[in-house]
């Protein structure tokens, strides 16, 4: 029997597979398709202060092995979610994880604090890297000063979970991270999604609303990939991985770069299944190269 | 029916116009339950082109047999490949999806308007209001005559009508301007097709204050409601096409 459970810094999980956030909905939407508490946890869809209409339609470009989009954080606000969603949430048997945003520190510590009050969260992910939304996300997330102020502010009213996202457009991910882990962060995932654009070549028009969006999939794995294992060099905070993850060898892969945990995004939007697929590939994974516990893999990178 | 992900086998695929195909694929299900105005999302393997899901209407379904049947027009990569299935093949699809047309009451007057390969949801549409005893006016438009699509299974269940805009088949011009609008009236209109047809027919169904809904494509990744990138701006605020839709009443939509 192989031990897939982790420890993130005392956030523990069942198995290192979280769906990734903005790519599971609040969970009920797979209801059909999977068992939602098979899972390590959940990310909701990423939740703000006050309820956002997001971005404009067309929000969605297909690329090569891969999407952009710019769906601009729309979700109905912290109050809704506490009202209609965590009641619905809190059955599953998971870590249920919220990924918070704000436009201005001010609202990124009123969602920590409110969500502080919500006994079945036990960790929050500090969205400071979402490229699609003009104020907040990535400005935080790619200013070294205002990232530390925004940690420094959320986990003065958190103190459960802080995961930290981190964004991958900047010139040197550590630095990010290690203001993460000076700051308390007791993780950090990466990477969100690239910055991008698509251009319809008859048109001359862009193929998003926005002009730019963010870039996922397969396509961005190898750079991922590279950036966790950087990370994990870097800080002693546990890193969780994610970035075009498909399957279980590609989960693996960001294990054994340094990740403790990984995440499934964009794949879940094809394979609603894949999540739990991915569980039992990473189980036979561990089979098959005589390993008893999950954290076995991590960081084994034979170089 | 619960939403599922299925492997489904290619029973037959004809192209029954230039770069327009009919898959009928073998659900291998029973008296399962798929209504008019559901899709269905098609799984493309082998390309990095392909990489999300292709949604196709529900073009005809019999759930005695659980043949479900796709109208698949060639528009890029994602149709042209499917376009190559044969029989035997399988395809991975995810179904039933989105919400489906409001059923006719007895004794209604029907049109249903159609716009090149957007006639896809209205034979089975059309089927089951036939089947509830209603027999539907069809009234389906296209560009020329070499792209009108067969009509012999749309004229076994009820009156068909066709406008070309060059006026080599039917009658010349755009669907809101054909004669049947002007000599009878009806209860319901429903409409798939192009956009601006939609919004034509929308126009019309407003003016003549005619209930009307429409059956919307938008762009989309899932399917289910998760990626929100499929939204319409509606009355109450963005929506998701693939779950709050495709089908909408043409009241709820800002047009």
């Amino acid at each position: 029997m192989v031990d897939l459970s982790v420890n993130l810094n005392g956030l523990v999980l069942k198995n290192p597979v979280i769906t990734a956030s903005g790519t599971f909905g609040y969970g009920s939407e797979f209801d059909d398709f999977i068992d939602v508490s098979r899972l390590g946890g959940i990310i909701l869809k990423g939740i703000t202060a006050e309820p956002r209409e997001g971005n404009p339609y067309p929000r969605m470009a297909e690329t090569a092995s891969g999407m952009l989009n710019s769906v601009g954080l729309q979700n109905k606000g912290i109050g809704h979610f506490i009202s209609e969603i965590y009641p619905v949430v809190s059955e599953y048997d998971t870590q249920v994880i919220l990924n918070v945003n704000g436009n201005n520190i001010d609202d990124y510590v009123k969602v920590a604090g409110l969500v502080s009050g919500l006994g079945k969260i036990n960790a929050i992910e500090l969205n400071i890297s979402c490229p699609n939304v003009k104020m907040g996300g990535m400005a935080f997330g790619t200013v070294r000063q205002s990232a530390r102020e925004v940690i420094r502010a959320v986990r003065n009213v958190w103190n459960r979970h802080l995961m930290v996202k981190l964004s991958p457009n900047v010139t040197n991910i550590t630095e990010f991270a290690v203001i993460a882990e000076e700051e308390g962060a007791d993780s950090v995932s990466l990477i969100n999604t690239l910055l991008g654009m698509a251009v319809d070549s008859e048109s001359r028009r862009p193929r998003l609303a926005t002009v730019t969006g963010g870039l996922s999939g397969p396509a961005v794995k190898p750079v991922a990939l590279r950036m966790v294992w950087q990370v994990s060099r870097a800080v002693k905070i546990p890193v969780v991985g994610l970035g075009g993850i498909m399957n279980a060898a590609d989960a693996v892969e960001f294990l054994i770069a340094g990740a403790s945990a990984i995440q499934v995004g964009t794949a879940s939007f094809i394979d609603p299944d894949i999540s739990v697929r991915i569980i039992d590939g990473i189980g036979d994974y561990c089979r098959r190269h005589s390993l008893s516990r999950v954290t076995q893999i991590t960081g084994s990178l034979e170089l | 029916m619960t939403r599922q992900i299925r492997d489904v086998k290619v029973l037959n695929n004809r192209e029954i116009s230039k770069g327009v195909f009919i898959l009928d694929l073998s659900t291998g299900l029973v008296d399962a339950a798929i209504e008019p105005g559901q899709f269905v999302q098609v799984k493309i393997e082998g390309s990095r082109e392909t990489f999300l899901r292709r949604p196709f209407s529900v073009h005809d379904y019999d759930a005695s047999t659980g043949i479900l049947s796709l109208l698949v027009q060639v528009a890029g990569p994602g149709s042209l490949k499917l376009s190559g299935a044969g029989k035997g093949d399988s395809l991975n699809i995810v179904f039933p999806l989105g919400n489906s047309f409001t059923l006719p009451l007895n004794g209604e007057r029907v049109l249903l308007v159609g716009g090149g390969c957007g006639v896809a949801p209205l034979l089975y549409l059309g089927k089951r209001i036939r089947k509830a005893g209603i027999e539907p006016q069809f009234l389906l438009g296209f560009r020329e005559s070499r792209s009108v699509l067969e009509t012999g299974e749309y004229e076994l269940v009820g009156k068909v009508s066709i406008t070309t805009e060059d006026g080599s088949m039917g009658e010349k011009g755009f669907v809101t301007q054909h004669s049947v609008l002007s000599v009878d009236s009806f209860d319901r209109i429903y409409c798939c097709g192009p956009e601006p047809m939609m919004k034509a027919v929308a126009a019309y169904a407003l003016r003549t204050d005619t209930w009307c809904e429409v059956s919307l494509e938008h762009l989309m990744a899932c399917g289910f409601g998760v990626c929100l990138c499929c939204v319409v701006d509606t009355t109450a605020g963005n929506l998701c096409t693939c779950t709050d839709g495709p089908v909408f009443n043409i009241k709820n939509l800002k047009w």
